[in-house]
């Protein structure tokens, strides 16, 4: 009796074990092969749209462009946020996605892990893309990847306030216009000017092109243009021009404040657009002026659609098939389209102008816009993007003056 | 009393028989029977799962942090799995940080003064909702709302509140004559934003378990020190707060551990800033492993090492006191 009680504990307790054992080495295996050997007929996209589900035009495309090259697709949907970490993570398991798309000021910092393959291994054609926005996914001469579009910033402004404020945006042309502009804006009892100021990578989106703008460059934070840049945002805020609350605001309820209707102007970007005509206002755009005029380089957003490195490199051809597929033609067009995006092609960018005037202004300024990590920085712009935000913070909350500040941000740069 | 000096000489004792029982009597009895040895198979076997469960879920996450912080790594080096040991570099970078000393005092003001406020406020409503009006239980329930729910929807609602422009604070301060104040986006106020709305998160939680400690104490003492004509600040201070000394004591501990970690309230209201005016460790460590588009995953390790030391230490301390309250 009690021998056989004493039996069935340990048969019942081995197959506890068994069936523990079982379920992590499935799950473990259905992890580490989704990209690899295990079904060399299926390839794995991974990609920044959530947004878009199964049934959207965006996997549709997908799937077509798998059946053209003769696989089935596997797509994955992550926060933009996510993804870096998760590639990096992957990357480390040795199970990248066949395909990635990225957001283009991570591509340096993917290629300098030995993540992504170049160009020159992986056969793709960028020849016709532009090169202002090929150089954000390049660095020491090599390219990684190419872009699926482009997105930039802008000045978008509320007809209506400009009217009653007796302003005509004709003679906003550089920064002194521009100030002069809020000026009247604000005598006039409206709101004048909100953007994203917040401490993380869109505060030092939106703050590029004042940057930019005064002729700094990224690699002298604390020079007198630079400073230039910065006091001209801090003197918007101190006269009441900008609201206190641009310092915490992401570009989400940056728009959010201009959709009220009471802001004359606002700086966002492309993909507001859709928004834009449903805020039930007469809206313009013109782009950024430059501190003595002209239109300020913005920096270009968008995502580059990558190979990453596989230890089966026979998959490349077939990678290389999909990429082509997505970044070329009428599926470039259909998919920017999609995304609200400015096509990276001057080919496909006439043919949006032509569907759409109102894209006129944003293919101009995607023309004259700048990766952020172009001019070769690569994997600095990062260290130096979290020195501007904080900058950018500290000034604009008062705890430091605009030079200080920039002096501070240059210091720990080095 | 009996049981904490007994102690120190009881634990050698146990693990000399334990070591006897697995290894000298199996020889012996396995002539006899396989029984015994089979027990112990059944006994390793039922063993396992927790085991494994500990090993790859708790052990292991926080072996990885300790090697992580260890080492330099660099996006590189994470990806090759060749970051070289570095020993307490991280470390050293980390206290070398100009961020360091801010992020320390904040996290200890953050820490102690939630504390003081939610354990205080806690007990109070505590001790409030023990005399049984009508709709006590469900005003209770009402107050714990907070804790329900989600905390990205409570600091999200936090952050519309303390908008310096539109939000409705600065209009009901604004309708009694008060100026605006910069709550989220003035370096002097962020903190205090960010500890009001952890108190206010944190005050159910104290009510719940400190009302529930409230009723293990025997009404017959309250009885009892009526009669001897205690008035209702002398009952609460000898009977009351003295009896609930073992809740508090959890009450506290739990809190700090919870407090000391938290992240999503500062990080959804502040991100941790302006200019770093509200970076407690906590966010610090996010920061540094994932805020930047370049992750520092040694120097974040390091920061996140450090807070689970600081609440193990809190963690010994709260034992020793235990202790100390049982000899007593």
């Amino acid at each position: 009796m009690n021998r056989s009680a004493g039996r069935r504990l340990t048969v019942a307790a081995l197959t506890v074990i068994a069936v523990t054992a079982g379920a992590t080495a499935c799950s473990s295996g259905e992890g580490g092969g989704s990209s690899k050997a295990a079904d060399s007929g299926t390839y794995t996209i991974w990609d920044p749209y959530p947004q878009f589900d199964k049934g959207s035009a965006w996997a549709k495309l997908l799937d077509d462009c798998g059946t053209k090259a003769g696989v089935k697709v596997k797509r994955t949907a992550f926060d933009t946020s996510d993804l870096t970490n998760k590639a990096l993570l992957a990357a480390q398991q040795d199970n990248s996605a066949d395909v990635l798309i990225v957001d283009n000021p991570v591509v340096s910092t993917l290629a300098e892990a030995g993540v992504l393959t170049t160009t020159e291994d992986n056969k793709l054609d960028t020849s016709a893309v532009d090169p202002n926005l090929l150089a954000a996914g390049q660095a020491g001469g090599k390219t990684y990847g190419t872009p699926i579009g482009a997105n930039t910033l802008a000045l978008y402004y509320n007809k209506a306030v400009l009217k009653k404020a007796g302003v005509d945006i004709a003679s906003v042309k550089d920064w002194k216009t521009l100030t002069a502009a809020l000026e009247k804006v604000d005598k006039a009892g409206e709101k004048g000017i909100t953007f994203s100021a917040i401490g993380t990578e869109e505060g030092s989106f939106q703050f590029l092109p004042w940057l930019w703008g005064s002729g700094a460059q990224l690699t002298e934070l604390d020079s007198t243009e630079a400073v230039s840049a910065l006091s001209l945002w801090n003197d918007w805020l101190k006269k009441g021009y900008a609201p206190n609350s641009v310092i915490n605001n992401t570009q989400t309820t940056s728009w959010q404040e201009f959709a009220s209707g009471d802001y004359a102007f606002a700086e966002n970007g492309t993909w507001q657009l859709a928004n834009a005509e449903k805020a039930g206002f007469d809206y313009g755009v013109i782009p950024i002026p430059g501190a003595e005029g002209g239109n300020a380089a913005a920096p270009t957003g968008g995502e580059f659609v990558t190979i990453p490195v596989q230890g089966a490199t026979d998959r490349y051809t077939t990678s290389q098939k999909l990429v082509s597929c997505l970044a070329s033609g009428q599926n470039l067009l259909d998919t920017d389209t999609t995304l609200s995006y400015v096509a990276p092609t001057g080919e496909v960018q006439d043919k949006q102008v032509a569907a759409d005037a109102k894209l006129k202004p944003w293919v101009d300024a995607v023309k004259a816009a700048k990766g952020r990590t172009s001019d070769d920085l690569g994997t600095k712009y990062p260290k130096i993007s979290e020195q501007l935000w904080k900058a950018v913070q500290s000034a604009l909350s008062g705890s430091k003056s605009p030079k200080d500040a920039l002096t501070a941000a240059q210091s720990a740069v080095k | 009393m009996k049981h904490t000096t007994q102690l120190p000489d009881r634990r050698p004792l146990r693990d000399r028989t334990g070591a006897a029982t697995a290894a000298a009597p199996s020889p012996a009895r396995t002539t006899a029977r396989r029984r015994p040895s089979s027990q112990q198979w059944a006994a390793w076997g039922f063993l396992a799962p927790v085991t494994l469960y500990l090993a790859l879920f708790y052990a292991y996450p926080l072996y990885r942090n300790i090697d992580l912080s260890l080492r330099n790594y660099t996006v590189r080096s994470f990806v090759q799995g060749d970051a070289p040991f570095t020993g307490l570099r991280n470390y050293l970078t980390v206290f070398d940080d100009p961020t360091f000393a801010p992020a320390l005092l904040h996290t200890v003001v953050f820490t102690v003064v939630s504390l003081v406020f939610q354990y205080a406020i806690g007990l109070a409503l505590a001790v409030f909702f023990t005399q049984h009006f009508r709709l006590s239980a469900t005003l209770r329930a009402l107050f714990l709302v907070p804790w329900l729910l989600p905390l990205i929807v409570s600091a999200s609602t936090w952050s519309w509140m303390l908008n310096s422009d539109s939000g409705i604070v600065n209009a009901a301060l604004h309708a009694v004559g008060i100026g605006p104040v910069n709550w989220l986006t003035s370096p002097d106020w962020s903190l205090t934003s960010v500890i009001l709305a952890n108190i206010w998160i944190g005050v159910p939680f104290n009510l719940v378990v400190l009302h529930s400690g409230l009723q293990s104490i025997p009404a017959g003492l309250y009885e009892a020190a009526a009669l001897d004509g205690a008035n209702a600040w002398q009952r609460f201070w000898r009977i009351t707060f003295p009896l609930l000394r073992p809740v508090s004591a959890i009450t506290l501990l739990l809190g700090l551990v919870y407090t000391l970690k938290v992240f999503d309230i500062i990080w959804i209201m502040t991100k941790g800033g302006p200019a770093d005016s509200s970076t407690t460790f906590a966010t610090w460590s996010y920061q540094l492993g994932f805020g930047n588009l370049l992750p520092a995953f040694g120097p974040g390790a390091a920061v996140g090492n450090l807070l689970v030391v600081a609440a193990l230490v809190f963690g010994l301390v709260y034992m020793r006191v235990q202790r100390k309250q049982g000899l007593s």
